[in-house]
């Protein structure tokens, strides 16, 4: 149960000016039940790269296999992949179009097949699981706030119940608030249902506090690939390609300069606190 | 997918076609256009595709690229083969079969048509390859500013023209974007009968309306915050001049129609039925 990449690359309009390689040589594999987070800076290939997940975009070479199997094979059922892998987009809102948000909603499971019933069923327990408030249901979609309307678009995405649910940027545009709701929500589904959830962010805080795993992109290639302390404890080498390590690692790595006794690997603020506590508790007791 | 469609693009590259003033490139596009129905003879294609051939070549553009612009008027080019091919009369019948006649006329014409509206495309695009959508409307607003005395908002139109020019490659990748995304959500585009597809392109035309408006809500706040008022009193920072390539490719575009008259008319030269 996982999703393995096998020298991935991916060129844009070969042949014409526009050429561009967006992936180099991508190998990787994520297992069932991981929270994996992809950082790079613009036009690194993020969004081409998860966009090769579920078969929306086929690699110019390389395999991709789900489950153990190539998902370019002839006869592979590229409309299950989608429904296992969902993949909520950029923007995500500006894909609605029903009349309604539950009936927006419905519109991944109507597509598996299901009974009207069914899809209700589903797209009810769906807006539940991101918190969308009931009484806007039959709302249209277009009548929402920023925030909901994010919301009402992951719903769509996990109606299908996915059993990979990769996320491109689910907080851009939204205020802290909406911010932080949307990914404890992520969280809460990712640790109730095993649901694997691959994360792409620019915030380096929100990826620090949430995924065990971050994959960084550099010019469409794989650059690093570890946990998060691994990750940021090359600090100097994500400035280099416009990237950056949690605020609160610089301020560790400055305390150590400075001659506090602390490990300057904290990623989170928890973390962080926590590390200066024992350092205050022991030269209090050395004292 | 949708990206492929090349039609109505830029391509940029540093070429002689490039630099020229977009002026040229309009007129002398016009030219050609109407050079393809002044005559109507195989020698008079003949020297069509040559010049052609040589603006192909000077532009820098690929072949591959401008055929490929070709696809979204493939059906038109089909239906009217196909229509000229059965329906023309005239000349002896070379196939009869059941209610289907090809006469000589009939797939004289057919050909010929097509050659016509395959180069009708080439030629045109062709200047929108090589001038960019700002050229484009530049070149307009100069060449039709006599019609400002009719009281025509000549510069409104050209501003138009140019905004939904620049649209265009927006609004596709717009559409591949909602159509990726709808596609993540089980939608399927490629299979059903003709209502089926329609239906199916609901989820796609919606947002893209809504989106369609958004934007053009937002350009026209950005243009109002720079205080455009329209044309009136406007100055243009690179105002259009004549150089001598430019005159040299007006010299050129003229001689080829001169030629193209004088061969359809004075040079007898057949072959087979052409």
């Amino acid at each position: 149960m996982s999703i393995a990449l096998e020298h991935v690359n991916y060129v844009y309009s070969p042949g014409t000016a526009y050429e561009k390689q967006a992936l180099k040589d991508v190998s990787f594999e994520i297992e069932q039940g991981q929270f994996v987070g992809i950082i790079g800076h613009t036009g690194s290939g993020k969004s081409t790269l998860i966009q090769h997940l579920n078969g929306l975009v086929k690699a110019t070479s390389g395999r991709i296999l789900y489950e153990g199997q190539n998902i370019y094979d002839e006869g592979y059922d590229m409309r299950k992949l989608r429904s296992q892998v969902g993949l909520v987009f950029q923007y995500p809102e500006y894909q609605l179009f029903e009349a309604d948000v539950l009936s927006d909603v419905c519109f991944g499971p109507k597509n598996q097949g299901l009974s009207p019933e069914e899809c209700e069923a589903r797209a009810k327990e769906a807006l539940e699981m991101v918190g969308f408030p009931e009484k806007y249901y039959r709302q249209s979609p277009f009548e929402l706030s920023g925030g909901q309307k994010r919301r009402a678009a992951i719903a769509g995405i996990l109606a299908m119940r996915p059993k990979v649910l990769v996320l491109d940027e689910p907080t851009a545009g939204l205020d802290p608030k909406g911010r932080d709701e949307i990914l404890d929500q992520v969280e809460y589904l990712h640790k109730e249902t095993g649901m694997t959830v691959i994360l792409v962010s620019h915030s380096m805080e929100d990826i620090a506090r949430y995924v065990e795993r971050i994959i960084v992109m550099n010019h469409g290639e794989k650059m690093l690939d570890g946990s998060p302390r691994e990750v940021f404890s090359h600090y100097k080498e994500l400035e280099k390609v416009g990237l950056a390590a949690p605020q609160v690692t610089y301020v560790m790595h400055d305390l150590k300069r400075r001659g506090f006794d602390v490990l300057p690997d904290a990623t989170t603020i928890e973390e962080a606190a926590d590390e200066i506590m024992k350092s205050f508790e022991k030269t209090r007791s050395s004292k | 997918m949708i990206r492929d469609i090349t039609i109505g693009q830029y391509y940029p590259a540093q070429s002689r076609i490039h630099r020229l003033d977009p002026r040229v490139k309009i007129v002398c596009t016009l030219l050609f256009l109407v050079s393809l129905f002044i005559q109507n003879s195989l020698l008079g294609y003949v020297v069509a595709t040559v010049f052609l051939g040589c603006v192909i070549r000077l532009s820098k553009v690929p072949l591959k690229f401008i055929v490929k612009g070709l696809k979204p008027v493939v059906i038109l080019l089909l239906f009217t083969v196909v229509m000229n091919l059965f329906l023309t009369r005239g000349g002896n019948t070379l196939v009869h079969f059941w209610i289907f006649t090809i006469t000589e006329s009939g797939l004289r014409t057919s050909v010929l048509m097509a050659v016509r509206l395959i180069y009708l495309v080439m030629g045109s695009s062709i200047m929108t390859f090589t001038t960019s959508p700002n050229g484009l409307t530049d070149g307009m607003e100069s060449l039709l500013h006599p019609l400002n005395r009719l009281n025509v908002p000549v510069h409104e139109v050209a501003m138009m023209m140019s905004i939904a020019l620049r649209f265009i490659p927006i609004l596709l990748e717009e559409t591949d974007k909602i159509m990726k995304a709808q596609m993540a959500r089980g939608a399927d585009f490629e299979s059903g009968n003709i209502i089926q597809r329609a239906k199916a392109m609901i989820p796609i035309l919606v947002p893209l309306f809504v989106s369609a408006f958004r934007r053009a809500n937002d350009l026209a706040m950005a243009m109002e915050s720079r205080c455009y008022h329209g044309g009136e009193g406007r100055t243009k920072m690179k105002p259009l001049k004549y150089k001598a390539g430019d005159i040299r490719a007006y010299i050129f575009t003229v001689l080829y129609v001169v030629m193209m008259f004088a061969v359809g008319r004075f040079v007898p030269f057949r072959l087979w039925i052409f």
